[in-house]
């Protein structure tokens, strides 16, 4: 199947999973309380996000055909987002600041003039558009990652603190192997096996991220572990998987949504540091950053690329981080700052 | 008549010197179909660790070392874990000390006792449901109907024992051991909740095994008594025999000691010092350190069971079944 066909099936997946994980959450006061506070308290940041997540789904929503794209045959033949579409044609030859009416260079006048908010790239492209563009990149890279790392963590943690002994000694191994070698170093190590693709580098970023969380786990399952309503239910007759599922799991789910949350903003700045060294994902604000970079010694200087895209990037982790900080406050005041 | 529940020589180790430390050492008691037994002895005796190795649920790594227990006419020490998992909830149940702590704080209290019920039983959820809302009117909730949906916080001690009960008598157990069921509750609650056991064992017929520190709690329920004095059962006889012709030092000490049958105005005779900790145990009589008719024997040789007569059992050397020291203290 085409690239875009599988984007739209995971947009529609995903908000297929948003509904019902909305409709379990409704039912449990928990989280309803929860959410409603952090609505209280974090409106803006919450709208920032949801903004941020609006952009990544318009970019995500593609289909071939129905544009002319002029004298551009192989454009034709591939799939253009809601993004692209509403950008379409804003294409300059070359570059321009923002609000222009005139190129950068020759004074040439431009096909779009003053169209262009934040103006555009080297190569003619809009600079709005990239920078919206680059949500998608860093929704995908923390959400991936998040969900290859967190059940990643979640199983060895849930392991090691339940059943102890041997299985312990294991995932307590693997950990300090692991939590022993310096974190960049192995990214760029398995980066380089892995290749880089977008999969691949959210893969070897979930491969160096999962470890702190799972110590977290691994923690409070031993915790949880020695509760009475655990002992309650093995006195009951629940089997030790019944267990886990019942009474582990739900007990770490505020967990996870702090570290998850918290892990997001984390992941979304280390792309930016792999892009600078030349190998993040393409078409992510890491990478714009460091494209443009090189022409911030240009004379009179062009600064409207790098801090789009700056702006773009600190504008999601600030309010991620905001939402996290709310999050942690009423779902757990005390567990994660301790192993901070 | 055969026991319901008979338990013999059960011995359980916490790693420790030579074979590991005796939390619970050689005991023997059994419970007839319809019988209350109390097991009594300060905290620290190791009566919760003799319950949970009936249900072989004792945390690790304490392991049984040697005994039986049988239970009807299976042995429960050699049932694979399976068997096991099915005697456990479904012939035996167990209510513990802490009703704050002992159910699960996300999960609705109704979900929880349903589960509890298909666990055992293949019933339709709405069938679980019903039965939820009976069993919540039999251990006395009021408004059931309600409280199904609430969540374990938005109920009191009480009520959450009284969840906890329910949840345990679900699956229609012939024995519900309950470890110190009214210990972390408010004293008039505490009250309500003995009555409440005392009725449903009247009505089901069922066996208790009560774990407590509390006389009082023994006296209103109780048929037989079992004492326990670090990991050892020291006396054993029917409720009469016990609180009205005890004969081992420590059962007395107890029973001077208790709250409610103190002179007000005068100092509780309290037993003096401590339950010492399974490493300080005393070869001999482990009571020897703190009992006040300590003799030369008692610090060498472990004492004897002697039988007083119609289930009456004392390890002492001070008692024998001729002497007859000192009625009711
Ligand atoms: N992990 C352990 N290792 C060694 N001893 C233990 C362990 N857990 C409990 N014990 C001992 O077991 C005894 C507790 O017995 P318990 O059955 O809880 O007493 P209680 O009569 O108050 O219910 C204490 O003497 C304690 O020292
Ligand atoms: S055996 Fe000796 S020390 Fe132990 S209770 Fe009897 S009299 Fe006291
Ligand atoms: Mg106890």
């Amino acid at each position: 199947m085409a690239d875009w066909v599988w984007s739209n099936v995971v947009v529609a997946l995903l908000l297929m999973g948003t509904g019902g994980v909305v409709f379990y959450a409704r039912r449990s006061r928990m989280w309803t309380e929860t959410f409603s506070d952090l609505w209280r308290r974090r409106r803006f940041a919450v709208l920032v996000i949801g903004f941020y997540v609006l952009v990544a789904l318009l970019d995500s929503v593609a289909w071939v055909g129905g544009m002319d794209q002029g004298e551009d045959t192989v454009a034709r033949y591939e799939a253009q987002s809601i993004l692209d579409r509403l950008f379409a044609g804003s294409q300059e030859r070359s570059y321009s600041a923002p609000f222009a009416d005139v190129e950068f260079y020759g004074g040439a006048p431009l096909t779009h003039p003053g169209a262009h908010i934040l103006g555009t790239d080297l190569i003619g492209r809009d600079v709005l558009y990239l920078s919206l563009k680059g949500a998608r990149v860093a929704l995908l890279i923390g959400g991936l990652t998040s969900l290859l790392a967190i059940p990643l963590a979640l199983l060895f943690g849930i392991s090691a603190g339940y059943f102890g002994g041997r299985i312990d000694d294991v995932v307590f191994f693997v950990m300090s192997t692991l939590a022993s070698m310096p974190g960049l170093l192995l990214l760029i190590a398995l980066i380089m096996v892995l290749g880089k693709s977008t999969v691949a580098v959210c893969f070897a970023l979930a491969i160096t991220g999962w470890v702190g969380f799972c110590r977290v786990v691994r923690g409070e399952t031993f915790k949880l572990r020695e509760l009475e309503y655990v002992s309650a239910a093995r006195a009951l007759g629940v089997s030790e998987f019944g267990i886990i599922v019942r009474h582990i799991l739900p007990n770490l789910m505020h967990l996870v949504i702090i570290t998850f949350v918290l892990m997001f903003s984390g992941l979304v700045l280390s792309e930016a540091i792999l892009s600078w060294l030349g190998i993040g994902v393409d078409g992510s604000w890491g990478q714009m950053i460091d494209q443009a970079r090189n022409e911030l010694s240009r004379d009179p200087i062009v600064w409207w690329n790098i801090v789009s895209a700056g702006l773009a990037l600190f504008g999601l982790i600030l309010a991620v981080n905001f939402v996290g900080d709310a999050l942690r406050d009423t779902l757990d005041p005390r567990t994660l700052r301790e192993t901070e | 008549m055969t026991a319901l529940l008979e338990v013999k020589g059960l011995t359980a180790r916490f790693p420790g010197p030579g074979e590991g430390l005796p939390i619970v050492d050689g005991v023997d008691f059994h419970i007839d179909s319809g019988e209350v037994l109390a097991l009594v002895g300060e905290s620290g005796c190791g009566k919760s660790m003799t319950a949970l190795s009936l249900m072989r649920l004792l945390p690790k790594p304490g392991r049984i070392a040697s005994g039986r227990v049988r239970l009807g006419d299976e042995e429960v020490l050699s049932m694979s874990v399976n068997a096991m998992r099915r005697v456990r909830g479904h012939r035996m149940a167990m209510i513990f000390q802490e009703p704050m702590t002992s159910l699960n704080p996300v999960v609705r209290v109704g979900k929880q006792v349903m589960e509890a019920i298909r666990l055992h039983e293949d019933v339709s959820r709405s069938a679980a449901r019903l039965r939820s809302l009976e069993l919540f009117s039999e251990v006395g909730i009021p408004d059931p109907e309600a409280r199904l949906d609430a969540y374990p916080h938005q109920l009191s001690g009480g009520l959450k024992q009284r969840v906890m009960i329910a949840m345990a008598l679900s699956t229609r157990p012939e024995l519900l051991i309950a470890d110190e069921p009214t210990t972390a509750l408010d004293v008039t609650i505490q009250a309500q909740i003995v009555r409440l056991l005392r009725d449903l064992q009247r009505d089901r017929g069922m066996s208790i095994l009560l774990i407590t520190h509390d006389l009082g709690v023994v006296n209103e329920l109780s048929d037989r008594v079992a004492v326990m004095y670090a990991g050892r059962i020291v006396e054993t006889g029917s409720r009469q025999d016990i609180f009205k012709r005890p004969r081992h030092p420590y059962t007395r000490g107890l029973l001077r000691s208790n709250p409610a049958l103190a002179v007000p105005g005068e100092r509780l005779p309290e037993i003096q010092g401590v339950v010492p900790s399974p490493v300080e145990w005393p070869q001999g009589c482990r009571f020897s350190t703190r009992c006040s008719e300590v003799f030369e024997p008692c610090r060498i040789d472990v004492p004897q069971t002697t039988n007083l007569g119609e289930g009456h059992r004392c390890d002492c050397h001070g008692v024998t079944s001729s002497t007859n020291s000192g009625d009711g203290a």
